[in-house]
């Protein structure tokens, strides 16, 4: 649905779907992690039916997050390229935490912090991964000492990969009319020509 | 047991009952005493009421093959020269070394699943476990078994409930050469000195008590021949928990939690000091212009 024909379509209905399948799994991923990581956070297990289900569970999500992960880092890939116009904006970044970002380097789809985000969050999975695969002792027989790097890489890329999805849902909710973009697909022309210039000129052009 | 009497409590960050103090105990096994008859192995299986399937022999007299979550002890068998040829069989119950500072607790992540009882027994609570394996990464001597039948783990439990009320572990009462002995660890510790003292007069002048201070001491010690070498009872020459688990169990959660919080908080203070990052008035003129002009054509 289109409040305005004008709006512009930001993301298909398979992106959003893809997005959230990947957000959802990893708020639960994130969630029964911690409360197997620190004992502060343990009270989180009987959000999945008790400290038991939590263990059996997370790695299930864990598979499942990796799945849809990979098929939205390859849909995304292309747009997510670093250019050097990328690099340029990065360097300037304070002006963007200033909130003054329409003096800054014109913008693709996505601009160079948005790219940046992509790739340590790949960067993330890319740990997570094969560290969760040695951690998972019910399927899996690794050396002892494997599983002391692996709970080691885990938990660091986790807490890294937490911090990063902070960052990324703090900019959608301070950035206003970005939002609606994953819940139904499209932005105002007036968000696009603020925050994706380049962008905005190539959806317009037709 | 009561909690008053446990010293130290899994994935717990305050301190445990502790105003009552008990003296430590400790188990010896003088391996120049044993024979290797796994009476002990037998004892512990019938106190605990386990019964491991029935193995096949791989060429030695070890059997089973290796710990499990129903084979609390095993005797291991290593025939080794010490010096060129001087053949000695080395035999030595392997088992829960019952650690001052045990690497098993540190690493659980169950709160209560493993216990520290104030007279140093290390035990496992079967029921809070939730079988992630944390323990056996956390264990410097590749001691707890995850059972393939529920999924928790399982070791020795220094027969913690008959040391409650008094009894000595099944192992000890049973050992029919007194090469187990068991009481207060000053005690072990005063015997195991005679134990040495006597096997340096006959020649084997490495021996030695093996209480490895790089985990606090253990509450099962060995009078070892050659404890300059233990490894010639597949015993690690200076156990410690790994760095890596210090590292995951330590310092890596507080500092997790402060640079998690630090990155919440610093968006939220972002938020309420700059305010929201709105498409500006201007843009959003022009376009409605440009919408209008278009809608006229």
């Amino acid at each position: 649905m289109k409040r305005d024909p004008r709006d512009l379509v930001r993301y298909t209905a398979g992106e959003r779907i893809n997005h959230w399948i990947v957000g959802i799994s990893f708020i639960l991923l994130g969630v029964s992690g911690l409360a197997l990581f620190h004992p502060a956070f343990f009270p989180f297990t009987m959000l999945f039916g008790g400290p038991t289900w939590t263990r059996i569970l997370h790695p299930f999500l864990g598979v499942l997050m990796a799945v849809f992960f990979v098929f939205m880092f390859f849909r995304f890939l292309k747009n997510n390229l670093m250019r050097r116009i990328d690099w340029q904006w990065i360097g300037r970044i304070g002006e963007m935490v200033d909130g003054s970002d329409e003096t800054m380097p014109a913008q693709g789809k996505y601009n160079g912090g948005q790219k940046l985000l992509f790739w340590l969050l790949a960067l993330c999975m890319l740990l997570l991964i094969p560290s969760g695969i040695l951690l998972w002792q019910v399927y899996f027989d690794f050396s002892v000492e494997a599983r002391r790097w692996a709970a080691v890489i885990h938990s660091a890329a986790a807490v890294v990969m937490i911090c990063l999805i902070f960052v990324h849902v703090y900019a959608a909710i301070w950035v206003k009319g970005t939002i609606r973009s994953m819940w139904y697909g499209t932005v105002t022309r007036a968000w696009a020509r603020q925050h994706h210039r380049n962008w905005y000129e190539e959806v317009t052009k037709s | 047991m009561a909690s008053l009497d446990i010293q130290a409590r899994s994935a717990t960050t305050t301190p445990s009952p502790g105003v009552r103090d008990y003296p430590d105990v400790a188990k010896l096994i003088d391996i120049s005493k044993c024979i290797g008859c796994k009476a002990c192995q037998v004892a512990c299986m019938e106190w605990n009421d386990l019964r491991d399937v029935v193995g096949e022999n791989t060429g030695s007299y070890q059997n089973p093959p290796d710990l499990d979550a129903k084979s609390w002890t095993l005797m291991r068998f290593y025939e080794v020269e010490p010096e060129p040829n001087r053949l000695e069989w080395l035999i030595r119950k392997d088992g829960c070394m019952h650690c001052a500072d045990p690497g098993c607790l540190a690493a659980c992540p169950s709160p209560g699943a493993i216990v520290k009882y104030s007279n140093g027994i290390v035990d496992f609570n079967q029921e809070h476990c939730i079988g992630c394996g944390y323990c056996i990464t956390g264990c410097p001597f590749d001691i707890p078994r995850i059972s393939q039948t529920d999924h928790k783990a399982y070791k020795c439990s220094l027969c913690s409930d008959r040391v409650a009320v008094g009894l000595e572990p099944a192992c000890v009462k049973t050992c029919p050469t007194g090469a187990i002995t068991f009481g207060s660890k000053p005690d072990m510790i005063d015997y195991a000195v005679d134990r040495v003292r006597d096997l340096q007069g006959r020649g084997f002048k490495n021996a030695a008590l093996y209480d490895p201070p790089g985990v606090g001491g253990t509450h099962v010690m060995y009078v070892l021949q050659h404890a300059d070498r233990p490894e010639l009872y597949g015993l690690p020459q200076d156990p410690t928990i790994s760095p890596l688990v210090e590292l995951w169990k330590g310092v890596a959660k507080p500092v997790a939690i402060g640079v998690m919080a630090a990155v919440g908080l610093t968006a939220l203070f972002h938020y309420i000091t700059r305010g929201p990052n709105a498409v500006s008035k201007e843009i959003e003129e022009d376009e409605e212009r440009k919408a209008k002009e278009e809608q006229q054509v």
